[in-house]
């Protein structure tokens, strides 16, 4: 039970110390580091309470594909050379009130969290479904959201759906000029329409790609 | 005391599990030059050790000894970080490996997702060096190998679906056990296939080695790298198309199981088939590399994206409904 309590601590502690380091570091990418180190502690935490589909989730959506793509933007902006300047700059401060509105209304929510879990007890037994403690957390997990969540799930579905279709009509720009490789087209040529036999008359030449 | 005991024991395991990883890693080297020698019809290493088996040893020696050049104006911390990644996550997936029923170093419930997360988390191992060298060519390849890798790994995922339809589980053995009667190679053999292709394009192997293509990028994101540190990656890399193998077997091939349960077959110990797959998988990974010309990048991700995960999503589909049809789903 100690070296349970140890090992907690240990990835509790990297996770707060990254998370603030997130904000801390002068360089945006290692900025984005820190963030990758901070996912990977909190899906070990996941694993350690054994919910460890939560946690390998975690890894693989988070870590594996958003923090890559972010890795990406702040490499490909280069925002790297921009200094993080949120602790060293006098005058730019003008985020600082928007931040500090959110992280306060975020405190004020976990205030809300801990004091009902901390002053209510009873809170918790009002979940709706039992945990079966006899099967894995994936089959659990997979049991109720196909059945009794399924509009819930489709729902979240589908605002993943309009995310996708608003990033590809954001992005999407049709070019012209752009020559297309077509496999059908180049596959189904044969040597009768690949070769012409033309004769050509003296002084005048032929016209390709008329 | 008997903690302590314990603690060792894993030790021991663990060590009992890598050093033959490692020195396969080192084998594999040998014999994927051998095959592609072989194709080519040269002999390829052939003059340290008999038949050359010692040739990777005498180069990780030749490395080891080389100096390590770290560009002045690199990160320093992340560039040195980069080859360490690329290693330690090529090497704990191996964790989860079953090479029999008994023989499994952490036989956890959700061993294809851990499998399948770690080889994911592969791709930082070479955003990293690429951006930490500070150089123009690794940059490129950096980028050019993450979307590949972002790609390809949507498409094995979905792939994954297809095989866990069939089991009803996440444990790689019983995934492994859910094949006693019928490898999933023969009712899922398309899925196989784009398997056997997204595994070539997810460890950067030709015909789809775009982050490295010399030509174009001359060694992508390994350009700045020397010594013992571009051996980690080679390693690194290496191991990781080790690994891959090892997951179709698992996944398609049976993993430990043999082939037929009569005489001559089952004597063979488990783990020496599942060695067996895993070679099979690498000869035709080192065929492929030998015969089939690098592709562009515009056609590789065109395959991923238009091809592969359409098709794959089909198959999902299929499969579902055959299983619904028949009352074949697992675990009714």
């Amino acid at each position: 039970m100690i070296a349970h309590a140890i090992v907690f601590y240990i990835f509790s502690l990297i996770a707060i110390v990254s998370a603030i380091m997130v904000t801390v570091s002068k360089n945006t990418v290692n900025s984005v580091f820190f963030l990758i180190l901070d996912f990977i502690s909190i899906s070990c935490l996941f694993i350690m309470i054994g919910a460890e589909f939560l946690g390998m989730i975690m890894l693989i959506v988070y870590v594996g594909a958003v923090a890559v793509l972010f890795l990406f933007v702040v490499m490909m902006l280069n925002v790297a050379q921009q200094k993080n300047e949120w602790f060293n700059s006098s005058g730019r401060s003008s985020h600082i009130p928007v931040g500090l509105l959110v992280s306060i209304i975020i405190f004020f929510e976990l205030i809300i969290v801990i004091g009902g879990w901390k002053y209510k007890p009873d809170l918790l037994d009002s979940i709706a479904i039992e945990i079966n403690t006899d099967l894995t957390n994936t089959q659990s997990l997979g049991s109720v959201i196909y059945t009794d969540y399924i509009h819930l799930f489709q729902l979240s579905g589908m605002v993943l759906l309009v995310a996708m279709i608003g990033a590809i009509v954001l992005t999407f720009r049709q070019r012209s000029g752009v020559k297309r490789q077509s496999y059908f087209k180049q596959i189904s040529r044969d040597r009768k329409d690949g070769i012409e036999l033309v004769d050509v008359e003296n002084n005048k030449g032929v016209k390709i790609d008329a | 005391m008997a903690e302590l005991f314990i603690f060792f024991e894993q030790i021991y395991k663990i060590l009992f599990l890598l050093i033959p990883v490692l020195v396969s890693v080192a084998m594999i080297v040998w014999l994927d030059r051998r095959v592609w020698a072989f194709v080519q019809k040269r002999r390829g290493p052939n003059v340290v050790g008999p038949f050359g088996l010692f040739q990777t040893l005498a180069d990780a020696l030749k490395y080891i000894f080389k100096e390590i050049i770290i560009p002045a104006s690199s990160n320093k911390v992340i560039f040195i970080l980069a080859p360490i990644v690329t290693m330690t996550l090529a090497l704990i997936a191996w964790a989860v490996i079953p090479f029999s029923e008994t023989f499994v170093l952490a036989d956890i419930n959700v061993g294809i997702l851990y499998l399948f997360a770690v080889s994911s988390l592969g791709v930082y191992g070479i955003i990293m060096g690429g951006w930490a060298s500070n150089s123009k060519y690794p940059f490129l390849g950096a980028i050019r190998s993450a979307a590949q890798m972002v790609s390809y790994e949507v498409s094995i995922g979905v792939i994954i679906i297809n095989v866990l339809l069939c089991v009803g589980s996440l444990n790689l053995s019983d995934i492994v056990l859910a094949q006693k009667d019928l490898w999933f190679v023969i009712p899922l053999f398309p899925m196989f296939i784009i398997f056997f292709i997204s595994a070539l394009a997810e460890t950067n192997r030709p015909p789809f080695d775009l982050p490295e293509a010399e030509a174009e990028l001359v060694a992508g994101y390994q350009t700045e790298y020397s010594g013992m540190m571009y051996a980690m990656f080679w390693l690194g890399e290496y191991a990781n198309i080790l690994l891959m193998c090892a997951m179709g077997s698992i996944l398609f091939l049976g993993g430990w199981l043999s082939p037929i349960d009569l005489f001559p077959f089952n004597v063979i110990p488990a783990p020496m088939w599942l060695i067996l797959k895993i070679l099979f998988l690498f000869i035709l990974f080192a065929l492929i590399k030998a015969i089939v010309p690098r592709y562009r990048y515009d056609q590789l991700m065109k395959l991923g994206w238009k091809i592969f995960l359409p098709f794959s999503l089909i198959y999902v589909v299929l499969t579902a409904s055959f299983l619904m049809y028949f009352d074949l789903l697992p675990g009714n």
